[in-house]
């Protein structure tokens, strides 16, 4: 037992810092935060380089089939990075399509697809629905809320026994993105009329391997946005004056800094142990998956909060950061479940189902 | 990164479960799971000491002195397997995981041989004498004088909320040795015996009604010229790195504690129709998590080796728990009700639950306050500017 990262993650987890801190910018974020259509949303020469010049789309994708090899830790190292700078980029969908696919496709359906997906040739998003029946291998409904799906081109339809993907480019397909409040995942609507859907060869390993590896994005980049919310106030209160005292002298001010700190050291905890039981297998890993999932959003919004507070103006303003990661922060408090309900499951866990 | 435990920590495992077990159903059964500090204090020095006949009483430490070299894999497992036989809380263990380890760090070896066998046997229990009426929060504002006389420390002086010093046998005192010094330099850390004329320990009774913690009056008392840790006037250092092994592997034992208390309560909830209740389901599931990533915290701190990251969870660690104690007390109350606020004949009389809720409100106080804890994460872990000081 060693709750400590081996150098090869600390290597991965200096060169995914590096690699986000020069290109996603500020500037580029906006640039497609201000984009529309299939580009809303989307850095994709961001994303271009992320997956073919640096290989690192293949993260927690097996080898056999174009994927980097290694797991969920160091998966959650590439999302942690990826979060702190509130990157537009698919890395919601790859997880959860990648390695659903993995879990539950068959040798053909991988083949096929995590090659393409792990060099960045495909962008992918995962829509949860329950109870869907496909007729002649065509499928009807209407998917809400699907992030980044206005620009993805494969489609996971999961949430039970079945899963399919489908082609977005196809017939019987058509996709509305919405002006969406995190504008850099902006959600989509799909409706499937007849669309050709291809059922994955297990569909319940499918959900819950695409369940997991969305836990860990969304907690993962929560972490990371949280600790780089940390880091810009802190930075800003040494710099900003008033009384005559830098205003990170004065208590009031020091002390929400530091219960900041508190939240993200256990956010920071709780992601890596669901990773890591993730990895290993360990009967603990679906309570560790919901909480950290729970815990990470809630510490995300609550530093994104204290932001845009100790700022002051400045932090209200559309110009400043600040509102990329509260928003990103609301976001993530929703996706995949919000705190409630991995609360109840947790609580499903140490003691049964309410009666 | 790896969490598993290794075939060989397994085969720990199951020995010191065995013997723990074998001991808490067997010649101990009397004293398992009691919850406070203060009952059955002679059986529980004779539990310390039959630790110790079975080379379990102080496991981290070098064999030389008793322990077993234990990895940190064993600390956790022995924490672990201590709590699910439930054992006692250690009377010892200001003497096994904090004077002990100090000891190690800065005594000389003829030091060493002098007083960890007696903490390693379970004979000689000892206590803290840091907090004084005017060095609370400010513990460098120490008044207690030492000077030598003959080659003799005599000390003169007040402490305060000294806990367990009515049941120990040693104390650490720091003392401010040199004549007209301030704050943190002059200060010395000197090693007494209590039974002595010129130590006297008055017991202060607690809101929980229960004394664990004392007042220490010190009046020419005595201690050799060299029962000091560290050198003369230079005792701070010691004092603060002592602090450090609190939040060492001795967190893992008291985090099985608190599994323990939440067990309880979860327990609670079942007897009091409130499991299926929401709200508390809720709050049950935050607890949950809340423990969990102490001990992966905990986990992270002992196996690191980047010290930046060591500190991250280290500085952050007590008030984490202290909050979270305080959090579980509240809501063990809100699952009792008012059956909670009957005691079982006087103000001491409290159940596990109700005494646990009052004496949580002491753990956000002792050991550095909830607010000194973010002044130390602000300045230490985020490199703030220091709160400016008023005139020592």
């Amino acid at each position: 037992m060693e709750f400590a990262f081996t150098d090869e993650q600390v290597m991965i987890a200096d060169t995914v810092r590096g690699f986000f801190a020069e290109h996603a910018s500020s500037e580029r974020t906006r640039a497609a935060m201000a984009a529309s259509g299939t580009a809303a949303g989307i850095d994709r020469a961001l994303w271009s380089s992320f997956a073919s010049e640096l290989g690192l789309a293949g993260v927690g994708l097996p080898e056999d089939h174009g994927g980097a090899g290694l797991g969920m830790v160091e998966f959650a190292l590439v999302a942690e990075a990826a979060g702190s700078k509130v990157a537009a980029i698919p890395l919601l969908g790859l997880a959860m399509v990648g390695r659903g696919i993995a879990a539950g496709g068959s040798d053909a359906q991988k083949s096929q697809w995590l090659p393409r997906l792990a060099g960045g040739e495909v962008m992918a998003a995962a829509a949860w629905a329950d109870g869907l029946r496909a007729n002649d291998g065509r499928l009807s409904t209407t998917l809400n809320f699907v992030p980044h799906g206005g620009a993805a081109d494969l489609l996971l339809v999961y949430g039970g026994d079945d899963a399919w993907l489908v082609d977005l480019k196809g017939d019987g397909v058509a996709v509305t993105t919405h002006v969406t409040m995190d504008q850099t995942r902006p959600l989509a609507t799909i409706v499937l009329d007849g669309a050709a859907v291809e059922p994955l060869a297990d569909g319940r390993a499918a959900t819950m391997a695409a369940l997991a590896a969305g836990w860990i994005c969304l907690s993962a980049e929560a972490l990371g946005g949280a600790q780089e919310t940390l880091d810009r106030t802190v930075a800003y209160s040494r710099e900003r004056v008033q009384f005559g005292r830098a205003i990170g002298s004065f208590q009031a001010y020091k002390h929400r800094l530091a219960d900041m700190m508190v939240e993200i050291e256990q956010a920071r905890s709780a992601v890596y142990w669901a990773a890591c039981a993730l990895d290993e297998g360990s009967e603990e890993a679906t309570l560790a998956l919901h909480a950290a999932k729970s815990f990470c959003a809630d510490t995300y919004h609550m530093c994104a909060g204290n932001m845009i507070q100790l700022h002051g103006g400045i932090g209200f303003t559309w110009e400043h950061d600040a509102h990329l990661f509260f928003k990103r922060a609301r976001s993530i408090l929703t996706l995949l479940g919000d705190g409630q309900w991995h609360r109840e499951q947790v609580a499903r866990l140490i003691m049964g189902a309410a009666a | 990164m790896k969490l598993g435990f290794s075939p060989a920590d397994e085969a720990f495992r199951a020995e010191c479960a065995a013997w723990l077990t074998a001991q808490m159903n067997g010649p101990f059964a009397d004293i398992r799971g009691i919850p406070n500090l203060c009952d059955a204090i002679p059986r529980r020095k004779e539990w310390e000491q039959q630790l110790a006949a079975h080379q379990w009483s102080c496991i981290g430490w070098p064999e030389q002195w008793g322990g077993r070299n234990a990895t940190l894999a064993q600390q956790v497992i022995f924490a672990e397997e201590y709590a699910r036989a439930g054992a006692p809380n250690r009377i010892n263990h200001i003497g096994v995981e904090l004077a002990g380890p100090t000891i190690l760090a800065f005594g000389t070896e003829q030091q060493k041989a002098q007083y960890l066998p007696g903490i390693a046997a379970g004979t000689a229990i000892w206590c803290q004498g840091y907090s004084e009426p005017g060095a609370g929060s400010d513990l460098a504002n120490v008044k207690t004088k030492a000077r030598l006389e003959s080659g003799e420390w005599v000390v003169n002086g007040q402490k305060v909320w000294t806990s367990l010093a009515h049941y120990s046998d040693m104390i650490f005192v720091v003392a401010r040795s040199e004549e007209g010094s301030k704050g943190p330099k002059g200060i010395s850390f000197l090693l007494m015996d209590i039974d002595q004329p010129g130590i006297e320990v008055r017991p202060i009774r607690q809101m929980n009604g229960e004394a664990e913690f004392n007042e220490t009056f010190l009046t020419d008392a005595r201690c050799a010229g060299d029962a000091m840790l560290g050198a003369r006037g230079d005792g701070w250092k010691v004092a603060m790195a002592l602090l450090a092994f609190e939040r060492g592997v001795s967190t893992l034992g008291q985090q099985m504690q608190f599994r323990n208390e939440l067990d309880a309560v979860i327990d609670a909830a079942r007897t009091h129709g409130k499991a299926a209740d929401p709200v508390i389901r809720q709050r049950i599931a935050k607890a949950e998590i809340g423990l969990r990533l102490m001990r992966y915290g905990a986990l992270r701190m002992l196996s690191g080796t980047d010290p930046a990251a060591i500190d991250g969870a280290a500085l952050t660690y007590k008030i984490q728990w202290a909050t979270w104690r305080r959090d579980l007390g509240e809501l063990a109350m809100d699952v009792l009700g008012q059956a909670g606020e009957i005691a079982d004949g006087d103000h001491d009389g409290w159940g596990p639950l109700p005494n646990m809720y009052l004496f949580s409100r002491s753990d956000t106080i002792y050991g550095g306050t909830n607010q000194i804890q973010r002044n130390l994460i602000a300045e230490r872990g985020l490199g703030l500017p220091r709160e400016p000081r008023g005139e020592l």
